[in-house]
């Protein structure tokens, strides 16, 4: 191969993009299976892997290779043939590149869910085509709703095992579109697949000839994301402040953060919170040297015209459109640990954006059940997988948007001051 | 419309930007920070992202190599070349030193993979380091493919896969009580394949055994092991000169070549996208001794 070839091709190579996708599914219904049969038909799958897996599945007396174990890394997973956590997993076609979070079916399924969730920018569902939807389908659905993942494929699984039965697969996808019509869900798409035969996985198969739409690897690698990311609303948390000790460079301050939205370019006028001072961008400086303009997800250091005191935990957004500075929230909170619930009067640190502070749970509002969306207005407290809309009071204010216009200044954790765990997940619906 | 900008980002790029995230996250919040630093390329491509992350300031914390005493000359002559260029404060933790010290006993096979670990602690507890940046990435290794990119460890160092903090957006927990550590992984979401375009378009040097040369070697369990002072030829065994490159940079002893003729990076990069083996099926006899020997490691205090 010339060594042009091989420029363009490895230009080609670095300018894919990235798509992160979760996946969920109850158990059994094939979830390994398919992500192990991505990996295989993407070329992803190494030998010296398959052939560790060939070898303990033969070990253990399996039927046939079982490419769960592939997925199953941990000891006692294997021991127990669960999932226990979630996993990343990685795989590339020329178009793009992969990043699954492989959430496990069950055992803590909620927490695992809302954290693979909470990065995807597509979530795929999996049911049993014998089966239909199940208690779990509509629970992961509602998750993708809340989380506000931007895409959502169903996979309707085990088709070989209703010999492919256009019926079937319309009656699941009927019933699953008019659940998510409920649901705060813009774009679905539904596939009829077997993961197991490799069926409308990496491309069209015969055996679904009343099937129009695309192979699920064509759906993944050609859904469109770049509109996906908030391009209006200018919002940099300050990170961190660059100020070399140096002989060399001298006076640099320059403020280093990842743009959690909206563009910034030298010239714009900015306002800086929470002291609401506002100055102009003289620069925005890489280590590759300045650049025009920053729009998510770069990471850059942003300078000022003017000398302001500006600290971590601090947000740059423009004069005439600031996320809310507050200290009382509410939120849609999914509670992660199963030590202690959430209490009403309990003090915990929040972290949101670069910024932490204390806070209290002045009330829970209503416990919400995840299968039937039902309120339960008395619920006391949330338990492990329980999620609930909560009124916090913080000690200094966030600097906040509401999580369905920004996942990124709308999300946050909650951290036990005594055991430092991370116990819970907030979508902030309200702050003033 | 007259948008015409598409405002793309290359995969590279996001990846890249979520690293230096990281790193400036653990150095906003954590006292003593440290990069784990082997001279090999994953660790590398972290010395670049920090330069990334804190330019036009230096590097602000040191570098530590945990030295088994089985080096490849070529890897501590860049190391020393590259530190000695940054500017950098560089902690060697030695196992030679403790085994001389009688902190930690030679194995009967004479590999020092296992007994890195505790020299690593030691160290960690000496200079009271609170994260420690590694090179890890998911795609190397099953158990790794659990890991979070803020890694919480006990006062032991140890790992519990069953017991870790969910980690959301990207909002990293790195609360910790003193004598606990975080271990970071910024290239978590990076793959072998990714690393090597990375040195690519960063142009960054390696030390050259990373590219393909002539070298004695013997074959030993399906692997060719570089004759020198720590591989000596059993009998059976036949020394033979072989063009070879390495695909990871460990403990001299335990860490196989592969048969390349790959001798630029653009040449990797093409090898590198066609293997179907990985990088430690390829390299690692140490991930051989169980199923579960990178977790096993791992909880005892290992990256």
């Amino acid at each position: 191969m010339s060594q042009a070839v091989l420029e363009t091709e490895e230009a080609a190579a670095r300018s894919m993009d990235l798509l992160r996708f979760a996946t969920a599914g109850s158990v059994d219904d094939g979830k390994s299976t398919l992500i192990g049969r991505l990996l295989y038909d993407t070329k992803s799958l190494f030998s010296d892997q398959l052939e560790a897996v060939e070898a303990v599945s033969a070990a253990r007396g399996d039927e046939y290779t079982n490419l769960a174990l592939l997925t199953d890394g941990l000891r006692a997973e294997r021991e127990q043939g669960i999932t226990i956590d979630v996993a990343y997993r990685y795989f590339a076609t020329p178009r793009r590149k992969f990043i699954i979070a492989d959430t496990p079916g069950h055992i803590q399924y909620t927490r695992n869910m809302v954290t693979g969730a909470s990065t995807a920018d597509l979530a795929l569902i999996l049911v049993d085509a014998r089966k239909g939807l199940v208690e779990q389908s509509r629970r992961h659905a509602f998750l993708t709703s809340l989380l506000r993942v931007p895409h959502l494929v169903l996979c309707i699984n085990k088709m070989d095992l209703v010999d492919w039965d256009r019926e079937v697969y319309e009656r699941i996808a009927d019933e699953f579109t008019s659940f998510a019509a409920k649901l705060e869900i813009t774009d679905l798409t539904i596939i009829p697949v077997s993961a197991l035969e490799g069926d409308n996985i990496a491309s069209r198969s015969e055996k679904s000839p009343w099937y129009e739409g695309p192979s699920l690897l064509h759906h993944l690698e050609h859904v469109h994301i770049a509109s996906d990311r908030n391009l209006v609303d200018v919002r940099f948390p300050v990170q961190y402040v660059i100020r070399p000790q140096s002989t060399v460079v001298t006076d640099y301050r320059g403020y280093a953060g990842q743009v959690a939205s909206g563009v910034l370019k030298p010239g714009d006028d900015v306002m800086v919170l929470p002291s609401g001072l506002t100055s102009k961008i003289a620069a925005i400086d890489t280590a590759d040297g300045p650049v025009d303009e920053a729009f998510p997800p770069m990471s850059v250091t942003v300078r000022l015209t003017d000398e302001i005191d500006i600290s971590r935990g601090d947000m740059i957004c423009r004069p005439h459109n600031a996320p809310a500075v507050a200290q009382d929230v509410e939120a849609m909170v999914c509670w992660m640990d199963e030590t202690a619930p959430l209490r009403v009067g309990a003090k915990y640190t929040i972290k949101h954006t670069t910024r932490s502070a204390r806070t209290v749970v002045r009330g829970l509002q209503y416990r919400l059940d995840v299968n039937t969306l039902h309120r339960d207005e008395s619920a006391p407290q949330l338990g492990l997988n329980e999620i609930g809309r909560v009124k916090l009071r913080t000690t200094v204010p966030l600097l906040a948007d509401e999580y369905r216009r920004n996942r990124t200044t709308g999300g946050f954790i909650l951290i036990d001051e005594a055991t430092n765990r991370t116990v819970g997940a907030g979508m902030i619906i309200e702050a003033q | 419309m007259s948008q015409t900008k598409p405002y793309r980002v290359s995969h590279l790029d996001a990846l890249e930007a979520e690293s230096v995230f990281v790193m400036r996250e653990v150095m906003a919040e954590f006292e003593r920070p440290v990069l784990l630093f082997s001279g090999g390329k994953d660790s590398i491509v972290m010395l670049r992202l920090a330069e990334k992350a804190f330019a036009p300031a230096r590097i602000p914390f040191p570098v530590m190599h945990v030295d088994t005493g089985h080096n490849f000359p070529e890897v501590l002559e860049y190391r020393d070349a590259r530190v000695t260029e940054l500017g950098l404060n560089l902690v060697v933790a030695s196992v030679q030193e403790a085994i001389d010290n009688g902190l930690v006993r030679e194995l009967p096979d004479g590999t020092r993979n296992r007994i890195q670990t505790p020299v690593l602690l030691a160290a960690v507890e000496k200079y009271r380091f609170d994260a420690l940046f590694g090179g890890a990435r998911r795609d190397e290794e099953k158990a790794r493919a659990k890991e979070r990119m803020f890694s919480f460890r006990d006062e032991f160092g140890q790992w519990d896969p069953k017991n870790q903090r969910p980690e959301l957006w990207s909002l990293y927990n790195g609360r910790h009580h003193p004598g606990e550590s975080i271990r970071v992984f910024p290239l978590s979401n990076w793959t072998e394949l990714d690393v090597w375009h990375y040195i690519a378009k960063e142009r960054l040097s390696l030390p050259s055994i990373y590219y393909a040369h002539d070298r004695e070697v013997v074959e030993r369990d399906g692997m060719f092991y570089a004759v020198n002072e720590f591989i000596v030829p059993r009998s059976g065994e036949t020394v033979q000169t072989r063009t070879v490159r390495y695909r990871t940079v460990g403990d001299a002893s335990q860490t196989a070549a592969v048969l390349s003729d790959a001798d630029t990076v653009e040449k990797v990069i093409d090898e590198v996208a066609a293997t179907r083996i990985t990088e430690r099926g390829a390299t690692r006899g140490d991930d051989k001794v169980s199923e579960a020997a990178m977790e096993d490691r791992k909880r005892e205090g290992y990256f």
